[in-house]
């Protein structure tokens, strides 16, 4: 059987910037598998600007801070494989993959990194009534079709959801000529940046109706038109305030699922919350050598989130490599409370930890004037006063691993929103 | 005196900007950097925006590139600006980078490629 030192599972953001940060810690045998016919992943069709600001310390468009890292991993010479699928992995981290000039390949792998990034909520996840005509496209998938393969999606449009990449289609319609008569959005508060309310609905007046939803899909070949109705605070629609919109486009901008299927076969544990692996603070899951980074992890906001994550996924498991076999460690489980959703990662170990370690999280719920607390325990560790905060948005601490020094019979750490 | 509050669109933060416009003065509050006291000024007196799109390829390994406007082009130009882009036909090779359009719809600003396109 063949082997490789490190396989990433995906040649995204994520994979990329894996692949790059394990090179640099002296890994040679890297190979990334890619099911697409380029690097680069999602950003080749996210065109607009906005990439990149942390990383760059300039403003990117997605296939220029895609080619930023495809030359690195060029430079560097790391191996990539495209068209390929991974069919399988194993706990023992056999890879197995699958492309038109190798056929089914098996090969073992020192260490793993998954980085298969998210999925879009699709329309038989969302219950949306009526008929199933042409004209429904998830906001990614039109986005795709305009961006990248030059097809024109529809005229009059309707959106679902208020999640980043539909506001960003509003706006790509729009400029390209269509009419993007409203987005409704189930929840009382946008699930997108505010700054694409801004730049994407406000910039050309596009109406979001917060607490809204669709109840009805008219037309039978294509898409005719969409009823919305207003949501009462159980997300029910309430009879009698239906309003129907002629269009011929819906787009659905409902949520992003990691897309976990292969980290289920290698056996890893998954979260119930993110829908993406557990994680130690090496990001390391639940089966020894097999990382993971990225949208597949937890959904981000930013890329440059992902790759700086990537990138310590990809340091952790040049380590691993070198030593894989580490002395029984202590794991301390976080825990979250009062509006904080998850935290990735679930559990630190103070003693092999790196100097700081970043706690990246999201809440459940907009709050105004409220602080993020630490506790060690029932210690008090930092208290993080914050205006807003929204489930759009994630949030983040910074744990130093000279606090644990003060704390060394820690049993639990919790992360809570509190007055 | 004017005082309009707006969201800076500079980076995915967002802060909330209090922008307080007295004749020829311009404050800006809430910002947590110089580009969001930019953003503030600049939304108040003359607003601009970086349009990003694609224009046709031909003879390219795909039909479209992705472009951008350098520098910023003001608000109101956006829909001649998108009239040049859509009828301008690019062909391949495309390097990211390269000039595509000069001075755009007048605007004094180019349109740049943002993604290599290479030969088919």
């Amino acid at each position: 059987m063949k082997t490789h030192e490190l396989i990433v599972v995906g040649g995204g953001p994520a994979g990329l910037a894996a692949a790059l940060g394990a090179k640099e810690a002296g890994v040679d045998d890297i190979l990334i598998l890619e099911r697409d016919e380029r690097l680069g992943g999602i950003l080749n069709q996210c065109i607009h600007n906005g990439f990149g600001l942390h990383t760059f310390k300039e403003e990117l468009t997605g296939p220029e801070y895609a080619e930023r890292y495809i030359r690195k991993v060029e430079e560097l010479g790391v191996p990539y494989q495209l068209h390929t699928i991974v069919a399988d992995i194993s706990p023992d981290r056999k890879v197995t993959y699958v492309n038109s000039e190798e056929g089914a390949v098996t090969v073992q792998a020192g260490a793993v990194i998954l980085a298969m990034g998210c999925r879009e909520r699709p329309r038989g996840a969302l219950g949306l009534p009526g008929f199933r005509p042409a004209g429904v496209y998830t906001a990614g998938t039109a986005q795709r079709l305009m961006n990248m393969e030059n097809h024109a999606v529809g005229k009059k449009v309707v959106i679902l959801g208020s999640g980043d990449i539909g506001l960003i289609m509003a706006r790509r319609m729009t400029l390209e000529g269509a009419k993007v008569e409203v987005v409704a959005e189930l929840m009382p508060y946008s699930g997108g940046l505010k700054r694409n309310i801004v730049q994407c609905l406000n910039d050309y007046g596009i109406p979001l109706k917060l607490s809204h939803t669709v109840t009805a899909i008219h037309g039978r070949e294509r898409v005719t038109g969409v009823t919305i109705s207003k949501v009462d605070e159980n997300r029910k629609p309430i009879p009698g305030t239906e309003e129907t919109y002629e269009c011929d486009t819906l787009l659905l901008s409902c949520g992003l699922l990691p897309e976990n299927e292969l980290s289920k076969s290698a056996g890893v544990k998954l979260s119930r919350v993110t829908g993406g692996p557990e994680v130690n603070d090496k990001l390391e899951t639940s089966v020894p050598g097999v990382f993971t980074c990225g949208n597949v992890l937890h959904v981000h906001d930013l890329v440059d989130y992902v790759s700086e994550e990537a990138r310590r996924a990809g340091q952790n498991a040049a380590q691993f490599l070198r030593s894989p076999k580490t002395e029984a460690t202590r794991e301390i489980p976080l825990f979250c409370e009062g509006g904080v959703r998850y935290t990735v990662p679930q559990t630190i170990d103070p003693v092999h930890m790196a100097d700081a370690v970043t706690v990246r999280f999201r809440v459940g719920d907009v709050f105004r004037d409220k602080s993020l607390v630490l506790y060690f325990d029932d210690h008090e560790i930092r208290r993080v006063k914050k205006n807003v905060m929204a489930p759009g948005e994630m949030e983040q601490l910074i744990l130093a691993k000279k606090t644990f020094a003060d704390h060394p019979d820690l049993s639990r750490i919790t992360i809570r929103v509190e007055d | 005196m004017e005082t309009r509050e707006l969201t800076c669109i500079r980076c995915p933060i967002g802060c909330s900007l209090k922008v307080t416009v007295d004749g020829e003065n311009v404050t800006v509050l809430g910002n947590h950097c110089p580009r969001g006291m930019e953003y503030g000024k600049k939304e108040v007196t003359a607003p601009t925006r970086t349009v990003t799109s694609s224009v046709r390829v031909t003879g390219g390994v795909l039909p479209l590139a992705s472009v951008k406007t350098v520098p910023e082009i003001p608000k109101e130009k956006i829909f001649d600006v998108m009239r040049a882009i859509r009828s301008f036909t690019a062909a391949a090779p495309v390097r990211t980078g390269e000039k595509l359009i000069e001075n755009i719809a007048g605007t004094g600003s180019d349109l740049v490629a943002t993604r290599t396109v290479e030969q088919k």
